[in-house]
């Protein structure tokens, strides 16, 4: 927006204005029960703009993204706020599109004068958002499970403290798919960035581990039926790959199971393939004795952490991984704590920052950058961490599980070490 | 997978989509042949169908064969109905004015979605199949024994699919006698030949437009349900069918009935093969460009009587 320089008061304007002003301060000054602004401002909430995929194909995420992190912010709250100031949540519906994203956060920025933005799950919605973010120099915390922030193609402003991204998965993954199921592999992803990180990082991974993708099949999320391109699937497949996001993922893996019958080679996928959906649905039985990565175990497994016991019962989550009050409604788990241990991040940057406004934005984001290692705990719930404040990127442990009477059974937890690769990116060198 | 067996696999994927489009473009085609209506809103009746299919099943417990055939018989009646009286309400107050009922459709477009958005929600719902057995198929070939039949990896159908495939003829078989045969059908064709003049012979107009435009919304929905078991009720679904439903049409020549059939036939089925050789984005370019190739050389579509 370009303002025109030429000045366009008027006495009588100016005199009308001033006249408005002190009335409205005497009135002010006059009503016992409000204090001045000074005052106001220590102790007025931490406004914390939550960009949600309420509507699209993002929505089911959305919902559970929604409840983890009114959670997270009530127990934040209940242990006396952020720097004595309460948190408050303004979340607004992104539609699981970029072009809102972008929009969503200025709204943050301009109209509801967040202190920073978070909670986005989709990639191509963080690729649409996070340039914006860095123009409006607003801090952008993502939960997303993207490469892009490690990759160097965002910015400053934009972290992901809270979740593992999809190269350092599937690098730490790769290795018990070559070892215990096979090494041909064929995979089945989506075709956006999220897919294609999966299928730039696995094919590297599993080609280290001497195995290879014998072929890479991409399929639109907004896809509705999906038997027509399971044909490219070589017969010389050992494991079948899938990741599959967006409403129609419970048609997906039906259908995978519909097209193999009886003869199916391995089957490793992503839970992302089944996040939200019942693994006991009509049609997934197919699915008994095949392999999981969980970011974080669906059911309750039988060494379950005081931590993940806390944090399932405030979330609202039964030991299904469904909502205490409906068994149908199956959360999604491996991904939801991304919110709860970002909003606890954010709590310990703005503490450490002595964070008092907007002014104090790249001092929050200094703060986040100094840290490092995050043990387990009620903040940390999904495991230990190690975060990385060149790359803007958090590094954790992965669960590989096992269908077992219909339950996500752990068989295998990767180190984080397993997880590490060399730094694509120092964010630290760019200025605010 | 074997150029055989490939070969087939396609084409029954294709004859499902073909068996679905045959039944919503119809819907369009019929709306269009007798209103002369470009219904906008059609792919939001297909999707409510859908939706009342899910809620239907879901409200009625035991086998999910008896959920099915009441959402069979509900889903359509109910969108019909809605349909009936969206044209009452609406079209018939703007006097079917060609541009106005495009913009009176797309508002009942977006009325539909946001509805079932801010009550159903943004979740995909699944709908229980009455039965889903996996049929395994085999296949023959020459070899040095002589003929011998194998079964090929992932060439299968499901019992479910075939049915479907088997009810859309059978339903249009019926609206095809529907039509050509009965007394609603002469009504029909001689509001659509001339529709002053069947007014001057006592039909009564009107009410012929509001339950051909709830029959047209009813056939989407029937083909809504049918398909509902295998994908999943959703509030966005209605965009894709809405778009090869007009491929469809006009291919198949606005308000030509068999042309819409023929040309249902041959883009489910191209779209099925097509997309298992190349890809599915293949499948749309070449339905779209196929469509430009009509409307340039022959305007009028397949079977279209030219205007």
């Amino acid at each position: 927006m370009v303002t025109k320089p030429e000045s366009k008061f008027t006495r009588r304007g100016v005199l009308k204005t001033l006249a408005a002003g002190t009335g409205a301060i005497a009135a002010t000054s006059a009503l016992p029960g409000l204090s001045g602004f000074a005052q106001a401002q220590s102790s007025a909430p931490i406004k914390l703009g939550f960009q949600v995929h309420r509507t699209g194909i993002g929505a089911a995420y959305g919902r559970w993204y929604n409840r983890t992190t009114e959670a997270a912010v009530k127990r934040i709250n209940d242990m006396g706020g952020i720097n004595g100031r309460p948190v408050e949540i303004v979340a607004e519906d992104d539609g699981t599109d970029p072009k809102r994203g972008a929009e969503v956060l200025e709204k943050f920025a301009t109209q509801h004068e967040c202190d920073i933005a978070f909670g986005t799950l989709f990639s191509h919605v963080v690729y649409g958002s996070a340039p914006r973010a860095g123009e409006l120099k607003l801090p952008y915390f993502v939960v997303s499970e993207g490469h892009h922030v490690a990759s160097g193609k965002l910015n400053r402003y934009t972290l992901q403290p809270g979740i593992t991204d999809v190269k350092s998965q599937v690098q730490a993954m790769a290795p018990f798919v070559a070892n215990n199921l096979g090494k041909k592999v064929t995979m089945i992803f989506p075709d956006f960035a999220f897919g294609h990180d999966h299928r730039d990082f696995f094919t590297a991974a599993i080609e280290a581990q001497g195995g290879e993708v014998v072929e890479a099949i991409a399929i639109p999320p907004t896809e509705t039926s999906f038997t027509k391109y399971f044909p490219r699937i070589p017969r010389e497949t050992e494991v079948i790959y899938h990741v599959m996001v967006g409403p129609a993922v419970l048609t997906f893996v039906k259908e995978l199971g519909e097209f193999f019958g009886p003869s199916s080679p391995e089957i490793f996928g992503f839970i992302d393939s089944l996040e939200a959906v019942d693994i006991k649905s009509p049609g997934l039985e197919f699915l008994e004795g095949t392999y999981f990565w969980e970011g974080n175990p669906r059911n309750a497994q039988a060494d379950q952490s005081s931590h993940d016991k806390a944090y399932r019962a405030a979330v609202g989550v039964d030991d299904n991984g469904a909502s205490l009050e409906d068994a149908q409604d199956v959360s999604t788990y491996s991904h939801m704590f991304g919110c709860w241990e970002t909003l606890n991040v954010i709590k310990r940057g703005m503490e450490t920052a002595n964070y008092q406004g907007p002014a104090d934005r790249a001092k929050l984001i200094e703060a986040v950058e100094a840290m490092s290692d995050m043990p387990l705990s009620d903040d940390h719930p999904q495991g230990a961490k190690r975060f990385n404040g060149k790359t803007h990127q958090t590094f954790g442990h992965q669960y590989i599980s096992k269908v077992t009477d219909g339950k996500l059974v752990v068989e295998h937890t990767t180190s984080i070490e397993d997880g590490l690769y060399e730094d694509e990116v120092d964010y630290t060198t760019q200025s605010f | 997978m074997d150029f055989g067996p490939h070969l087939l696999l396609a084409s029954l994927e294709g004859a499902v989509t073909a068996a679905i489009l045959a039944l919503t473009a119809m819907g369009l085609s019929i709306v269009f042949g007798v209103m002369r209506v470009v219904n906008v809103a059609h792919g939001e009746f297909y999707m409510l169908g859908a939706v009342i299919a899910w809620w239907v099943t879901s409200l009625i417990g035991g086998h999910p064969a008896i959920g099915f055939v009441m959402a069979l018989g509900i889903a359509p009646l109910v969108v019909g109905l809605l349909a009936a009286a969206a044209d009452k309400l609406i079209l018939q107050k703007i006097n079917y004015d060609p541009d106005r009922t495009i913009v009176a459709t797309i508002g009942l477009l977006y009325i539909i979605q946001q509805t079932t958005l801010m009550t159903f929600g943004p979740d995909a719902r699944p709908v229980q199949p009455p039965f889903n057995t996996r049929l395994a198929l085999p296949w023959f070939e020459y070899g040095e024994g002589g003929f011998a039949m194998f079964w090929p990896w992932g060439l299968s159908i499901t019992s479910y699919k075939l049915f479907v495939i088997v009810a859309a003829v059978a339903i249009l078989t019926t609206l095809w006698l529907l039509i050509t045969r009965s007394k609603i059908g002469l009504i029909m064709r001689a509001t659509q030949l001339d529709s002053e003049t069947a007014l001057a012979f006592g039909v009564p107009v009107d009410r012929v437009y509001m339950w051909v435009f709830g029959l047209g919304a009813g056939l989407a929905a029937v083909g809504a349900v049918l398909v509902v078991p295998i994908q999943q009720a959703h509030y966005l679904m209605g965009h894709d069918p809405l778009l090869l439903a007009f491929i469809t049409v006009i291919i198949g020549g606005l308000g030509s009935l068999p042309g819409t059939i023929i040309a249902a036939i041959l883009i489910g089925m191209s779209d099925g093969i097509i997309s298992v050789f190349f890809s599915p984005t293949l499948a749309k370019i070449i339905a779209t460009l196929l469509v430009a190739m009509v409307l340039v050389f022959r305007p009028q579509g397949l079977l279209g009587r030219s205007a």
